[in-house]
């Protein structure tokens, strides 16, 4: 998965070079990059669903930046407060090391010239983003600062944050700004939340961005469903968490499939995210399904198909008492070149509407704490 | 630490300073005006002139009533330094440097924004007015004493302190200068109910009128008030005790970076200048001149620190 934002790699993979190109998270300026360290993806999300007793799939990736860490650790929080007998009782390990070791992670993957200590920094689009909480409480919790597009500038070559005390060279930068804000003289160039001349400083190898720019192609829902072929090509092996089954649109044999059964798939657009605009068969009514389906015709190949899961569940209190509520899980995994680390907890996000299989917080989902037990 | 955080910082302070000095500057005029009923519209013109803010309040309102003072001053959010605005601005502030606070200071700053948020949402009735004030300035307290209890002793506090002592010896200093003439020696020979009830509320404004009482034995002469507001080294909203807050803190951040900067040679000649002074001398050079050449020192110093610490550029 690495190294398909090369684009020399691509023409060795499996798949066409044109599913990449014409993914709108593809960036021609990342031809030729490699990234310090040879880390592209530092912090990765991969969204898992169960459906049956050791039956776990991969729901989606999640390369490009993914959030709700904050949410782990509040969670946790708030259950040692709520319940501090469970965890007397109960041996659950520890979530709170994430902020030390996404550092050490972070750090690891400093450009290789760097002396000293790197310095680390977290860079947010500013206080109106609605991350923003979890930007501050990454960047507290690691003791960085937490840098806007305008504290940044380039100064001998590297990227330096304004400091009381003056300009200081910051060498790994933990970005919550999107790829295309990231740099107005290489991307949007009305962009205000990047620095312009990241991409050149970061081209001549003198800072680490984390994620690294172009990422956002593995999130993409066509190139998931390659992923199993992608991982048997780079590795050698079978991927061990399986994929959903999926449909591609694109081709007409799997578009006449999907829309001879509808009611019963999962739809989603290629590019989406966040819950958005998507089509769950079984909960819609036939005129939704009508609709639907003229949207697919119109433009099959913006859109995958999937079977509806039976999506495990747990228990929430609702109103009337106990209810269960489909979830899925968020493990993070930290990536540096000594190696992962994979966090002994995640995000668990559940639908809070009775039968829902949508469990986005945008779509009003919510989350829980997700405990790893000690053997 | 970078610029913009260090200049969050002092911001956010002087913005928490301004809505407490807002809300004593409102309970001074509204005892006057519960008190004194006739002279009412001359008072709230001066708090109004006191809070800066007497040109917005005029293209707004036709006349110096109580309610139109109180609502511009507490709730009107086209006024910069109504007391909602600056819990608003405070807040703000207080989001953007989130990483350098601890966590008991952002739950006060943001509990009092909340809190301050509902109860002035609604126009105040006079009635309440004395208890919305109270839980202004409570809230305000809260804030101050997380501060005190759980910040590190570091540049993080001293950009705290920086802000709120330049703020705080702004707005007495504005006090003493709006009211300048009920405090010379020559209008006030034996001190009349007017000159009373002047000082009194000068007085009020910076919640010293107890500790002056104790101090004096309840003998008020305008001379000593002035000598009180402006030279007292133990008062924390005298002249003399801010700009020593000033200083000290200027100092600690030298000492810490290692490096004096230009704003450190000009607090150092405003307190040179200050130390010089006793209340005979102040009137020697005129009360009102001396006052204004303060408040100008005082910016100065402001503005210098924002350029030798890099808030913007």
């Amino acid at each position: 998965m690495t190294y398909i934002t090369a684009k020399k790699s691509c023409a060795r993979a499996l798949f066409l070079i044109e599913l990449i190109s014409r993914n709108a998270a593809f960036l021609p300026q990342m031809i030729g990059v490699s990234p310090p360290g040879g880390v592209y993806t530092h912090i990765v999300g991969t969204d898992i669903v169960r459906t049956g007793e050791d039956d776990f799939f991969v729901l989606e990736d999640n390369a490009r930046t993914p959030s709700g860490v904050s949410y782990m650790l509040e969670n946790r929080e708030t259950m040692l407060q709520m319940f501090p007998e469970l965890f007397s009782q109960i041996k659950v390990q520890p979530v709170s090391d994430y902020p030390k070791n996404l550092r050490r992670s972070l750090a690891a993957c400093a450009p290789a010239h760097c002396e000293g200590k790197p310095t680390v920094a977290v860079l947010t689009p500013g206080i109106h983003n609605s991350a923003y909480f979890e930007h501050s409480f990454l960047a507290n919790q690691m003791g960085v600062e937490l840098v806007e597009g305008h504290d940044l500038r380039v100064v001998d070559g590297h990227i330096a944050m304004r400091t009381t005390e003056g300009y200081k060279v910051i060498d790994v930068l933990y970005r919550r700004v999107d790829d295309e804000y990231l740099d107005p003289l290489n991307f949007k160039p009305e962009s205000m939340l990047g620095v312009p001349g990241i991409m050149h400083v970061y081209r001549a190898g003198n800072i680490t961005i984390a994620n690294a720019p172009g990422t956002g192609i593995a999130d993409d829902k066509a190139i998931y469903s390659y992923m199993p072929e992608i991982i048997e090509f780079y590795t050698g092996e079978k991927a061990i968490l399986k994929n959903v089954q999926t449909f591609r649109c694109s081709e007409a044999d799997s578009l006449k499939y999907v829309l001879d059964y509808l009611a019963d798939l999962v739809v989603k657009e290629v590019h989406g995210s966040g819950g958005y605009g998507m089509l769950v068969g079984p909960a819609a009514n036939k005129n939704e399904l009508k609709n639907f389906a003229a949207k697919l015709r119109k433009n099959p190949s913006n859109y995958m198909a999937q079977p509806t899961l039976s999506l495990s569940t747990v228990p929430i209190f609702a109103k009337k008492g106990l209810a269960p509520r489909h979830v899925d899980l968020r493990p993070f995994v930290l990536v540096a070149p000594d190696g992962m680390n994979i966090t002994p907890g995640g995000l668990t996000r559940v639908a809070l509407k009775d039968g829902s299989l949508v469990v986005n917080s945008s779509q009003g989902g919510g989350t829980k704490d997700t405990w790893v037990l000690e053997d | 630490m970078l610029g913009k955080t260090a200049g969050g910082l002092y911001w956010m302070f002087r913005f928490l300073e301004r809505s407490e000095n807002t809300a004593r500057l409102l309970e001074a005029g509204f005892r006057i005006a519960l008190t004194r009923s006739q002279d009412a519209a001359s008072e709230w013109k001066s708090v109004l002139t006191t809070a800066g803010v007497r040109g917005g309040f005029d293209t707004k309102y036709d006349s110096y009533t109580a309610s139109n003072t109180v609502d511009y001053l507490l709730r009107d959010t086209d006024n910069p330094s109504s007391v909602m605005s600056s819990i608003e601005n405070a807040r703000t502030n207080a989001r953007m440097v989130r990483p350098v606070l601890t966590t008991e200071v952002w739950e006060a700053v943001n509990e009092s924004w909340m809190a301050l948020s509902k109860t002035l949402k609604k126009q105040v009735k006079e009635t309440k007015l004395p208890a919305v004030l109270g839980e202004i300035r409570r809230h305000s307290a809260l804030v101050r004493g997380a501060v005190h209890g759980t910040m590190m002793r570091n540049d993080i506090y001293d950009f705290t302190q920086i802000g709120t002592a330049l703020k705080r010896a702004d707005n007495t200093a504005r006090i003493i200068d709006v009211k300048y003439y009920t405090l010379l020696p020559s209008a006030s020979s034996v001190g009349s109910t007017l000159d009373n009830v002047q000082w009194e509320t000068i007085l009020r404004s910076v919640s010293a009128h107890r500790s002056f009482r104790w101090l004096n034995n309840h003998q008020m002469s305008a001379s000593s008030i002035a000598d009180f507001l402006i030279l007292d080294s133990r008062f924390p909203r005298s002249l003399s005790f801010c700009s020593r807050v000033l200083e000290e803190n200027l100092g600690y951040l030298a000492k810490d970076y290692g490096t004096r900067m230009p704003s450190h040679d000009l607090i150092d000649a405003h307190r040179n200048k200050l130390q010089g002074h006793t209340i005979a001398s102040v009137f020697d050079e005129g009360l009102h001149h001396f006052i204004t050449a303060f408040i100008r020192d005082n910016n100065a110093i402001g503005r210098q620190i924002e350029l030798d610490y890099r808030f913007v550029r």
